[in-house]
């Protein structure tokens, strides 16, 4: 009962948290919403019982992307985002969109059928610690997808040098 | 306990403002805000399912996707800065040089 009061409280906060982020005129405010947003998802990963995902949405949305986007944000001259509309003129194409795609995916809930389930149980996530049981999966199972992601952060990394470095010549 | 299902209709209902804010805003730094939405609409759903279907794989997922995002928001966001230099505008209708 206590879990479902829990859950409901934070459905309802990322849901009106989420719609504030793209309605909010002021990139600002909307990047300061987004980081209430991201908290309250980490406590949503916290009752999913992954505390690890729940840290690192922490340190890594709220430090470091959101931080990026407050950057990105300053260059933007806010009085002239204040006085245009908001929208796009082509809005009501997107909200038709949005609520087709809203209502095949409901539609298509109902035929999901859960797989059997694997051997991580809470029991044994208890025993060995979260961390831990992720970590021996992601340094064993996963070691060469884990190779390849830091090879993304590498070009992540030359390429917003190479693309937001000031021209010399031009 | 909470169903399954609830994790997901939270879920879509993320996804969908994501792509609303995505395919709607005239900001552009608001529509990579969309796409870091969407990213954490598919997290949780992919959390949920590891929770449920005891299977560490889901969080996984859902970990390279968090890695993924944050190259997305560097590289996105050196675009963003790349385009206000040459174009003096964050705005995605003034940007139609290729007609689209």
């Amino acid at each position: 009962m206590i879990q479902q009061l829990f859950f409901a409280y934070f459905a309802f906060v990322i849901v009106v948290l989420s719609l504030l982020v793209i309605t909010r005129k002021n990139p600002v405010h909307s990047v300061l919403w987004m980081l209430l947003l991201f908290f309250h998802i980490a406590s949503l990963y916290l009752l999913l019982n992954a505390e690890f995902m729940a840290a690192i949405q922490v340190i890594v949305y709220a430090g470091g992307i959101l931080v990026l986007f407050l950057f990105a944000v300053f260059i933007l001259n806010i009085r002239e985002e204040l006085r245009i509309n908001k929208f796009i003129g082509a809005w009501p194409t997107g909200l038709t969109f949005a609520v087709g795609l809203l209502v095949v995916i409901i539609m298509s809930i109902k035929s999901f059928i859960a797989a059997p389930p694997g051997i991580y149980s809470i029991d044994l996530i208890k025993q060995e610690t979260h961390t831990k049981a992720l970590g021996k999966l992601l340094y064993t199972e996963f070691l060469y997808p884990f190779e390849v992601t830091s090879l993304i952060l590498l070009v992540a990394i030359i390429g917003a040098i190479v693309l937001a470095k000031r021209r010399l010549k031009s | 306990m909470v169903p399954l299902s609830w994790y997901m209709m939270l879920s879509i209902a993320v996804f969908v403002i994501g792509v609303f804010g995505f395919l709607s805003r005239r900001n552009i730094i608001i529509v990579f805000m969309s796409i870091e939405l969407m990213l954490n609409a598919v997290n949780i759903n992919l959390i949920s399912l590891s929770h449920y279907l005891q299977d560490m794989r889901g969080q996984i997922l859902a970990f390279f996707v968090i890695a993924v995002a944050a190259a997305e928001a560097a590289i996105g966001l050196a675009i963003v800065i790349a385009l206000f230099r040459n174009k003096a505008t964050a705005h995605v209708d003034e940007v139609k040089e290729m007609q689209g």
